[in-house]
């Protein structure tokens, strides 16, 4: 009896609910953002925009775009929110964006938003290539702790750092087209190739390396800074290091995705994901954000980075990709195994 | 003289008659098959020849390929790491087969259980457990020497784990139906122990011996999780698909890399084909069961292999239960549920639980059947040599497949805009249908090697009084081989359960399997978390199995009692 009732009082409770969710348009968002950001975000566009309810299909930035490309000749995607501008840049190759300007995207940065109009895509936030320094195999090891990349050339660092393979992971590929863009090309094959002595494994995972340098099983691992900070605020005894002579970066981007049933609805969607309070949002997990003047407030980050960013053009970048990962494979990948 | 043809033709007629059916429905099955995995797989290997734009390239993106640096390394990485999983885990394997079906040792339905250990939990669960055994801040690292657990030896560990329980059930199979005739023959003959088990043990084995090699030497080529999270850099083909699809969106090159990896499976195919011939079935409608008796001298021994086997097995899922208790690896080894709690790390919460369990239910319910009278079609149908050939070759193929390739070919495939089954795509049906699919061979295998155990004869003396061949199917061949039915369901369930490859292209955004979810937890430092998600997928494959141990228990007792006299 006691259940019967508490039935008939759930079914009472979540009827108008559903009428509600009935009349939303449902967006199917894909995503690569990490899982903890994806509940608060969607609860906050959806009480902004009413109109609309998230579906969230959410992978690493290579699964969820090696996805949308390969559905492509009928896309199932209506918005993708928080995506590498790299995977849009290659989407927008194949007329796979939707050209759309939202109200108030021009006052993002204007390296972190679309260079066409209108826009294909528009800009969240920043992050970087990061070190991940494990403090207790450090001092276990003895090793110094680095503050520029030039730094882990220190043979201490012998078979103690841990990198993503390029081939295999955005972030590998982020991280060594910033040393590209920071020191020039030929400079950055000559640390590379001096950098190769110190690196015990070129790991297939973007994440793996900062994961691994938390759990201890290398004292440093080259990652990006999202990544890290997230470790650190676990309570792994890792420090973020961003380092002082030029970080590579790539941009979590917005883009709707051409042939959408939904256009309205997911306009509306990426309307509100260029607003401030979106930003703010953002700023809770990431440091540099894509409209000038708001504050972040993520936590254990390491401020004034802004300025160690080096110049990236990512559509010069992404042509150049297929060669300098030739290059990088002939030179590096033939004698990976681990030593 | 008429009167005399008439029952003749007569039967003939009728007989042609069941053939005709059963070609139509062979016919049926591999047009299923092709529909289900020819066509995707061919729509995703056409991309070989093309270029990004879609253009035709010819052989251009071969010699592209070829000239790759890491070609030779990597393809000789997977040749001799699978060469070496296979020689390791082969025997192994077969002794525990044979303690199993050839001994008196106690616990045999629970040491089966223990068996399947590894493929009921997802591949994350080993490479967390060697990871924590073995890795730099491992408890036993000291064991290596100054080793490193990352690169070959991680692979060729994890894997001999992963592989063991699939060698084991093909092999279990093939050892459960004896001819006891022989055995007595060979007694009477004064045949020793060792000449008794060459000559006849082993022969009646052969098979299933060169089946539980084949299939292990092909998971291991495609298998690419393993090789990603222990592997280091230590390069292979899989991984190359890997890069090539996950790391450079290049599906073409993926393409050309998921053909190369398709030679394992057509090497072994025709050494299948070549074993099939040199054998003949080994019950024959005269067959009696062989039953060992107790005999101290072989049990005893085969009992602490068993045992010692199964402890290292159920000591690697105890390591993984363990850090899934743990706050935080290595640093703060306390206890607590905390990481249970699957709705803190990701959205879909415990709900990717019941997602799996359905899949992996709808997959077991719609598989087992249809690969079980497929198999048997292949077996029996009289002459159309192409025609069971090609299904045959069709059923065989999926193992070769590395899950990534198969789950790229169903989005191509199934989510094509002309497609009428692309209303499927990104719900629950594709998920199940790309499940039976990928593990469809060693279904097929373990089908086949069950009905190669019947001597045809049962369906001609059925023919001869008449019995149409679809009742001797339903009233013979399907008792007898319900046993290994169940086998067949419960290896899709549970690897329904725990695959990870190919789905995680396919999953809607309702749908998110339980063990994707585990690997995303993984890939974002959720370690504890992943090992939790691993453990309860583990359960839950755990109590499908135990339910089947004992059904066929049951059934062992109730309908195979004919075996034993």
């Amino acid at each position: 009896m006691l259940r019967r009732i508490a039935i008939a009082t759930l079914l009472a409770l979540s009827l108008p609910a559903l009428a509600q969710a009935q009349s939303r348009t449902r967006l199917t968002v894909y995503t690569a953002l990490e899982n903890e950001q994806l509940g608060p975000l969607k609860a906050l566009a959806e009480a902004a925009v009413p109109s609309i309810e998230i579906a969230w299909v959410r992978d690493s930035t290579g699964v969820i775009t090696a996805r949308l490309l390969a559905e492509r000749a009928n896309p199932r995607a209506d918005v993708i929110w928080g995506v590498s501008v790299y995977s849009l840049l290659q989407m927008e190759g194949f007329d796979m964006l939707e050209p759309y300007t939202p109200p108030g995207a021009s006052a993002l940065r204007p390296n972190m938003r679309s260079d066409r109009s209108p826009m294909t895509w528009t800009g969240m936030d920043a992050f970087v290539s990061a070190i991940c320094f494990n403090t207790v195999v450090a001092q276990q090891r003895n090793l110094p702790r680095p503050s520029t990349w030039a730094d882990l050339l220190n043979p201490a660092y012998q078979g103690q750092i841990v990198m993503p393979n390029p081939a295999s992971s955005g972030t590998g590929f982020l991280t060594i087209a910033g040393w590209m863009g920071g020191m020039g090309e030929a400079p950055a094959w000559d640390y590379m190739t001096r950098l190769h002595n110190n690196i015990q494994v070129y790991t297939h995972s973007g994440s793996a390396p900062c994961n691994n340098a938390a759990r201890g099983e290398y004292g440093v691992g080259l990652s990006f800074d999202m990544r890290a900070v997230t470790l650190k605020n676990q309570g792994a005894p890792i420090e973020i290091i961003v380092p002082t002579d030029g970080v590579g970066y790539d941009l979590e981007a917005t883009a709707i995705h051409h042939g959408t049933a939904h256009l309205d609805a997911a306009k509306a969607l990426v309307n509100w994901a260029v607003s401030r309070p979106a930003m703010e949002a953002y700023g809770r997990w990431y440091a540099l954000l894509a409209l000038p003047g708001v504050t972040p407030v993520v936590q254990n980050y390491p401020s004034e980075f802004a300025e160690r960013l080096v110049a990236a053009d990512f559509r010069a970048v992404a042509t150049q990709r297929d060669r300098i990962l030739r290059e990088w494979t002939s030179r590096f990948d033939g004698k990976s195994a681990p030593r | 003289m008429p009167a005399a043809a008439r029952p003749v033709t007569r039967v003939r007629r009728r007989l042609s008659g069941d053939q005709i059916a059963m070609r139509w429905t062979l016919v049926l099955a591999g047009l299923a098959l092709v529909v289900v995995l020819a066509a995707p797989m061919a729509m995703l290997l056409s991309r070989a020849f093309e270029d990004a734009s879609g253009a035709w390239v010819g052989l251009a993106n071969f010699a592209t390929y070829a000239t790759t640096p890491t070609l030779a390394a990597s393809a000789w990485h997977s040749v001799w790491t699978a060469a070496v999983t296979a020689i390791v885990v082969v025997p192994l394997a077969f002794t525990f087969a044979y303690g199993l079906t050839r001994s008196r040792i106690p616990g045999r339905g629970l040491f089966r259980a223990v068996m399947m250990v590894p493929i009921l939990a997802p591949s994350l669960l080993p490479a967390l457990s060697l990871i924590m055994l073995f890795g730099n801040q491992g408890l036993l690292k000291s064991w290596l020497f100054g080793g490193s657990i990352y690169g070959p030896p991680g692979i060729i560990a994890a894997q001999i784990f992963a592989c063991f329980p699939h060698a084991t059930i093909i092999l279990a199979v093939a050892l459960t139906t004896a001819d006891a005739r022989l055995y007595e023959a060979a007694d009477v003959l004064r045949a020793g122990r060792i000449r008794t088990f060459l000559t006849v043990t082993l022969p009646g084995a052969a098979y299933g011996l060169v089946s539980a090699g084949v299939v292990v030497f092909t998971l291991v080529v495609t298998d690419f999780g393993i090789p990603k999270v222990i592997g280091g850099s230590f390069n292979v083909l899989a991984t190359d698909v890997y890069k090539q699809v996950v790391g450079q969106h290049n599906f073409n090159m993926g393409a050309v890399v998921g053909i190369v990896l398709l030679i394992p499976a057509v090497a072994g195919f025709w050494l299948e084909r070549w074993a099939r011939k040199r054998r003949a079935a080994t019950i024959s409608g005269r067959a009696v069961t062989y039953v060992p008796k107790p005999r101290l001298a072989r049990d005893l021994p085969l009992l602490l292999f068993c045992t010692g086997i199964a402890a290292v097995l159920v000591g690697i899922v105890a390591i993984a239960f363990w850090s899934s208790l743990i706050r935080f690896w290595p640093w703060n080894l306390s206890l607590t549920w905390d990481n249970y709690e699957f709705g803190r790390f990701d959205t879909a919460g415990w709900g990717s639980v019941l997602t799996s369990l359905q899949m992996a239910a709808w997959a077991a319910a719609l598989g087992t059947p249809v690969i079980f009278v497929t198999a048997w079609l292949v077996e029996r149908t009289p002459a159309a040599g192409f025609l069971r050939g090609t299904v045959g070759f069709l059923a065989t193929a999926p193992l070769a497949i590395p899950g990534l390739v198969l789950g790229l070919a169903y989005i191509l495939f199934f989510n094509h805009p002309s497609n009428p089954l692309n209303l499927f795509y990104g719900g629950m049906a594709i998920l199940a249908l790309n499940s039976v699919v990928h593990f469809w061979t060693v279904g097929h295998l373990t089908a086949t090697t069950a009905l190669r155990q019947l001597d045809p004869e049962f369906e001609a003396a059925s023919a001869s009084l008449k019995v149409p061949v679809w009742s001797t199917f339903a009233r013979v061949t399907v008792p007898i081989c319900l046993p290994a039915g169940l086998e067949i369901a419960a290896y899709i369930f549970v690897n329904a359960m725990t695959t990870v490859s190919a789905v995680i292209f396919l999953y809607g955004a309702d749908y998110k399997p339980a063990a994707v979810a585990a690997v995303q937890m993984e890939e974002s430092g959720q370690t504890s978390a992943a090992a939790g998600m691993a453990c309860v997928i583990l359960a839950v494959a755990l109590a499908v199995k135990t339910v089947q141990v004992v059904v066929s228990a049951i059934l062992d007792r109730t309908t195979q009692a004919w075996r034993r006299r």
